[in-house]
């Protein structure tokens, strides 16, 4: 288990990172979801031992980090965003020159870490010419020679086109079967599509921390529909609509020719067939009907742009 | 014994990319040509069948050649991104400094260890003394060790390799410099010549392997490693 409580670091006068606390539970997937600057990669390089906080501290099974850098390092797989390997070895000789410092029995661990990832072809490459793909799953195998149980990936999938992502992806979702993984992205579907838990961080705060399923749950019950119609002016629809049973408000929205309204529903309820009936039987014409995609994106949307500070419950 | 293992894993690496990439072939080849030049210079046109003005001109050459050297050693990770893989892995801070630098010493030894070459030309046609010729190759091992240090502080400063090799160039060249500037200066001030590498390596190059010459080569080595060790620590 990882627990980080009340983590700050500044850059000069920039709080790249601001009392961010949160645990992570043992053989989860983790996501730090965030835009850019953010304070993703400076987080993960706390969690990594790389920088050391100004405050706060992180606890590695009961071990602080600040006291026992070293034995952290040996339980924790890092991989740096991009993957900075060196570039002017080959991949095998890159991944036996690790096992070696760490001190592991090489040759055949080398073997089975590229079994898991799938670079056995690329094994007597220089790793200046492997493609993004193979250059990140080598990374993802150097993180992992050690088998730690801990696996800290900074944006694994930036870069890689469609076809790699997925691959990568579902690399992530095998080895979090078995192990806890933290990774970062600012790419929104790749939490729902592995992650088991979300944590969104926005200039340095963690705005929200749940599972991902529960958020996106969260997001459905602020459902919002979009309609537009002609033959009656806002007010009448308005008064049509609200009295609708689980329409909280009705609100006006930017058309130039017909008239749009945006009803935010509660709960679950489904308004929609009744929301027609009303404008079918007032003989208005409805030119659109349409449901807000409800996915973590509006959650993400909410949170970041706006730079709310709250809370998602 | 399991710090010493990983030390020399570090060292191992940095000496294998130092052969597998040009600059190191370059740098080599640049010393020779140099060193070669001015040995075989008074070779035939003095006639003269002897190494000491090769070992003369080998602390200045070495300010040269040794900062090119180790340039890359932090720079290049800084610059690639790879100090925070290094940075990373569970070594303490001391034996990544002590691994790159026994890297850079052992690279400059080889690199000098073609003009032995030369040694046996002199052996072949005249009569050498032995006492400066081993005297002279001990320093250089010193001067090396001491320059190898200074330019790996300079390295663990800067992500620019250029700037790495001007500032080590610099206070290599200074050290150099130190103790022929004393002729300048009022003779109270002569003590300041202990603190020039060159007063010290022709001490060593007479064949006189004293004690004290030994301690000022070490004393910097030791001073550089400890400040390369803080700022690896520091500058993240």
């Amino acid at each position: 288990m990882i627990s980080v409580n009340g983590l700050t670091r500044s850059y000069g006068n920039f709080k790249a990172v601001d009392d961010i606390s949160f645990t992570v539970r043992d053989g989860e997937i983790t996501g730090l979801l965030g835009p850019n600057g953010a304070g993703k990669t400076t987080t993960l390089r706390m969690l990594s031992c790389y920088l050391n906080a100004d405050k706060g501290s992180v606890i590695v099974d009961g071990i602080n980090a600040a006291d026992d850098p070293l034995r952290i390092k040996q339980m924790i797989g890092y991989l740096p965003e991009s993957a900075p390997l060196y570039g002017d070895m080959l991949v095998f000789d890159y991944l036996m020159y690790i096992a070696e410092v760490r001190g592991i029995p090489g040759v055949q661990r080398v073997g089975e870490v590229a079994e898991t990832c799938r670079i056995k072809e690329v094994m007597h490459k220089n790793i200046n010419e492997l493609s993004k793909g193979y250059r990140q799953r080598v990374g993802l195998a150097h993180a992992m020679i050690h088998d730690p149980q801990i696996l800290i990936l900074d944006e694994p999938t930036s870069g890689l086109d469609p076809i790699e992502i997925v691959e990568i992806r579902n690399l992530i979702k095998e080895l979090g079967k078995k192990k806890t993984v933290i990774l970062s992205t600012h790419i929104l579907p790749e939490v729902e599509a592995t992650c088991d838990r979300v944590i969104i961080i926005n200039k340095g705060r963690i705005v929200a921390d749940d599972r991902t399923e529960l958020l996106q749950s969260a997001a459905g019950l602020n459902k919002k529909i979009i309609i537009r119609v002609s033959g009656a002016d806002f007010g009448t629809v308005k008064s049509a609509m609200t009295g609708i049973s689980g329409v909280r408000s009705v609100e006006p929205a930017d058309d130039p020719e017909l008239t749009a309204a945006v009803i935010s529903v509660s709960g679950n309820a489904e308004v929609r067939p009744e929301i027609f009936r009303i404008i079918a039987s007032n003989n208005w014409m409805m030119y659109e009907m349409k449901q807000d995609q409800v996915s973590l994106e509006n959650i993400f949307r909410e949170l970041t742009v706006g730079g709310a500070n709250g809370t998602v419950q | 014994m399991e710090r010493f293992s990983e030390m020399s894993a570090i060292m191992r690496k940095e000496l294998k990319s130092y052969f597998n990439s040009p600059i190191a072939y370059i740098v080599i080849t640049i010393f020779l040509v140099f060193t070669g030049f001015f040995f075989f210079k008074d070779f035939f046109y003095f006639s003269q069948a002897e190494m000491r003005n090769l070992f003369q001109l080998m602390p200045l050459m070495l300010c040269f050649v040794i900062p090119a050297v180790t340039m890359r050693l932090f720079s290049e990770e800084r610059q690639s991104g790879s100090f925070e893989i290094l940075m990373t892995l569970p070594v303490t801070s001391r034996n990544i400094a002590l691994g790159k630098f026994f890297a850079g010493t052992i690279f400059s030894a080889v690199m000098v260890s073609p003009t032995l070459i030369y040694l046996v030309t002199v052996v072949l046609l005249g009569t050498p003394d032995f006492g400066p010729v081993i005297g002279g190759y001990t320093g250089v091992i010193f001067l090396s060790a001491a320059y190898t240090s200074i330019g790996l502080l300079a390295s663990s400063f800067t992500r620019n390799q250029v700037i790495s090799f001007i500032s080590a160039w610099a206070a290599c060249f200074s050290l150099w410099l130190i103790d022929k500037a004393v002729i300048f200066l009022p003779s109270k001030l002569g003590f300041i010549s202990y603190f020039g590498t060159d007063y010290h390596f022709q001490n060593i190059a007479k064949g006189l392997i004293d004690s004290r010459d030994v301690v000022y080569f070490i004393s910097i080595c030791v001073l550089s490693l400890m400040f390369t060790i803080k700022v690896i620590e520091e500058r993240r």
